[in-house]
């Protein structure tokens, strides 16, 4: 594996691979001092071209664990704003010794790109509304964790499945480990039919249900998206009231429909009382902050996985 | 200087003309041709066993770029790219910068190809002032500058009163209306089909119905104006239905469409080759299917290559920002020779959609095989198998999702008028 870039190219086995590398990491951040020399004088570059704060923190993290340094730069403090290409930035940084590049963008495919022309490892932190594969393994882990299993189960994701990277990772992240995948939200924001012979990757697998309700029945795990009212100018959704009326959750609606034992996740940031109703911060099967905890072990046996082995070529 | 062709399997569409036989020429004019042609003295000898002979293509949609965007391409590159791919006849599209909306632009293209064009070069104008679509172009004055027809390329007319009014008004003066049609309001931000692909690479897909309905409204304002309507790169297998009940209507319109849209499917596009994104985008098996059944049918008349050149600046890049189009003046000749040999077409029928159909649209008279006409020919070898490499490419650009494919049937040689282009 040279570039972790999206879920669709990731075999069950390497999935596997990077969950039990993951928990047998996520020790080492319960340590009095959560630091290994493992990744002693790699230089891991955060290219972020769009807005977060988590998933970089969470990269940045990872990497200081294991003792890799940092360079992190975005949009406004870069270049970009003064016309380079982002062909030439990545020329310009490996230059400068990267050894691995953390790409989050706001172009589809960009990540891809930047990999074709370049030796170093790139991992996609979320590219435009194509992929955030590092999200879903975090999903994925958590799930495991919290379920004892990944097979078998009714995964539902409610939102804004179309413009959502985290559906698109999720989706298929879920059906490969042996699960299977509803999704609902506002109509005009799900899969087009034509998109559906994608999305499945087996017969019966994956579903669009327009019904909320239905979808959620008997759910071992509901994924809620974060809903944004416009998109480049274009509204998607004609209220965040009419959205919170239909398709918000609520700890009701999670009592009524979930399965014994089933559990609530969001990819964050969250918009209380918008996809979520304020009071299921205290439900207790909600498991939000394990899933930054866990982001934190995926992006290290991440990390880990493109790094080792590999003799530092600046050293040589 | 005297040319005597030898054996050449000869085709002439504009007379259904399909012969073995020998052609001669004599300073620049077919002087005659039959079966066998023996005793003319002084003559430099072509043995074209095996080969075809017939007039140069008609290509009625390609991209020069000049003026304003030379490092793409530019009238001398453009042009020498279409002798190599026999098409000796070329109307160019005007979304150039500036956009040739004025008699003098029209005149500025036909200067420059006066002065370094290898082929005939036929301009097209503007619809619409600066392509803008608010206020129609100088129709008049722009046929008289040498306009062939009218065209926002690149763009529809959204406005459907404005495009109602260009048909009205074309019609009196004899002037083809070429749309373009996808509706910007549906095909906004989108860079491929949507379906498969588009979820798969999680890019914003276009419907069909940016197209279909587009196609539908056109077609019903030329049924209400009557104006001259001919639909460029048709697609869809939908949009297919749409000018079959056109026909049943008795609809005045022709509809072309281009080689990558019956040889290629979405799936080019994996991986996010910016070398496979056009417009309308390449679409999926079945539509293929649909467009070769049209060509068959006649329901699409004009095959043209879109010919649309861009540099590295803008395909290397992020796919959303990679501009659409593909070179195409060099591929047009094989690619369509593909659907003879698959039995789709007959060689008559497919030179039709290359040469006599769009010289009819064009209003211009086709090159053709008759005595005392100028000498407009091709050699075509349609055994030769070979690759498409860059260093084949003429043009300025080597943006195609056939480089490095490999094709069959070649251009070997090119008679036009007093020169003899011998190219491989
Ligand atoms: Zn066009
Ligand atoms: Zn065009």
């Amino acid at each position: 594996m040279k570039d972790l870039l999206d879920i669709a190219s990731l075999e069950k086995k390497q999935i596997e691979h990077l969950l039990s590398l993951a928990e047998d990491l996520k020790e080492i951040l319960y340590r009095p001092i959560p630091k290994v020399p493992t990744l002693r004088g790699k230089l891991v570059v955060n290219l972020f071209y769009e807005a977060s704060t988590r998933t970089r923190f969470s990269f940045e993290r990872a990497a200081k664990v294991l003792s890799a340094d940092t360079l992190n730069f975005s949009t406004g403090a870069s270049s970009v704003k003064k016309g380079e290409t982002l062909l030439d930035t990545i020329k310009n940084l490996r230059a400068l010794g990267a050894n691995l590049f953390v790409i989050r963008h706001p172009l589809a495919g960009a990540p891809h790109f930047i990999a074709r022309s370049c030796d170093v490892p790139v991992v996609n932190a979320g590219d435009g509304t194509h992929e955030h594969p590092t999200q879903a393994l975090l999903d994925l882990l958590t799930v495991k964790e919290k379920l004892g299993t990944l097979s078998g189960l009714k995964v539902v994701i409610v939102g804004d499945i179309k413009h959502s990277r985290v559906a698109h990772s999720d989706i298929l992240a879920f059906q490969k480990m042996g699960s299977k995948v509803v999704v609902t939200g506002p109509a005009p924001l799900l899969p087009e039919p034509s998109e559906v012979s994608y999305f499945a990757l087996e017969k019966g697998r994956f579903k669009v249900e327009v019904s909320p309700e239905k979808a959620l029945s008997r759910a071992d795990v509901v994924i809620a998206l974060r809903i944004q009212k416009e998109r480049h100018g274009t509204a998607l959704i004609p209220s965040y009231q009419e959205y919170h009326q239909f398709f918000g959750l609520t700890t009701e609606l999670l009592l009524k429909h979930l399965s014994e034992g089933g559990i609530l996740m969001h990819p964050g940031p969250i918009n209380w009382g918008i996809e979520l109703a304020p009071e299921i911060e205290k439900f207790p099967r909600q498991v939000i902050l394990d899933q930054v905890e866990n982001g934190v072990a995926i992006r290290m046996a991440v990390l880990l996985t493109l790094l080792a082995g590999k003799k530092d070529e600046n050293t040589n | 200087m005297r040319i005597l062709i030898k054996k050449a399997r000869i085709l002439d569409p504009s007379q259904d003309l399909d012969f073995v036989g020998d052609l001669l020429i004599e300073e620049g004019k077919i002087k005659g041709f039959d079966k066998r042609i023996e005793g003319v003295e002084g003559c430099k000898i072509i043995d074209a066993e095996g080969l075809w002979c017939f007039p140069g293509l008609v290509d009625m949609h390609v991209h020069l770029r000049e003026p304003g965007e030379e490092w793409k391409e530019d009238i001398e590159t453009g042009t020498r790219a279409a002798l190599c791919g026999g098409v000796l006849r070329i109307a160019c599209m005007p979304n150039t910068k500036p956009p040739i909306d004025s008699p003098e632009l029209v005149k500025f293209v036909l200067e420059k190809a006066r002065e370094k064009a290898s082929v005939k070069v036929y301009p097209i104008a503007c619809i619409t002032k600066g392509q803008k679509g608010e206020e129609l172009t100088e129709f008049g004055r722009l046929k008289e500058a040498g306009a062939v027809g009218v065209s926002d390329d690149g763009k529809w007319v959204p406005n459907s009163e404005i495009m109602r009014r260009a048909l009205l008004y074309a019609r009196q003066f004899d002037l083809p209306v070429i749309s373009h049609c996808e509706d910007p309001a549906l095909s906004k931000g989108g860079s491929i089909n949507l379906g498969k692909m588009s979820a798969k690479l999680g890019l914003k897909g276009i419907p069909a119905s940016a197209e279909v309905v587009a196609v539908f409204r056109d077609l019903f304002l030329a049924r209400e104006t009557g104006g001259p309507l001919h639909l460029a790169h048709i697609s869809l297998k939908d949009s297919i239905k749409v000018l079959k009940w056109a026909k049943e209507e008795g609809i005045p319109f022709t509809a072309e469409t281009c080689p990558h849209y019956f040889t290629l499917t979405e799936k080019e596009v994996d991986g996010y080759n910016t070398f496979a994104k056009v417009n309308p985008p390449l679409r999926t098996e079945e539509d293929v299917e649909a467009i070769k059944e049209a060509l068959k049918e006649g329901i699409l008349e004009v095959i043209a290559s879109d010919h649309a050149p861009h540099s590295p600046l803008e395909k290397e890049v992020e796919f959303e920002l990679a501009s659409p189009g593909m070179i195409g003046l060099q591929t047009l000749l094989p690619l369509s020779y593909k659907l003879v040999e698959e039995g789709v077409l007959s060689p008559i029928k497919c030179l039709k959609c290359l040469i006599t159909n769009p010289a009819r649209i064009l209003r211009i008279e086709p090159p053709s095989v008759k005595i005392g006409k100028n000498a407009e020919l091709i050699l075509f070898d349609p055994r030769e198998e070979y690759i498409f490499t860059q260093e084949l490419i003429k043009s300025k650009s080597y943006n195609t999702p056939f480089l490095n494919k490999k094709l069959k049937g070649r251009v070997k040689k090119v008679i036009l008028c007093n020169f003899l282009h011998t190219l491989c």
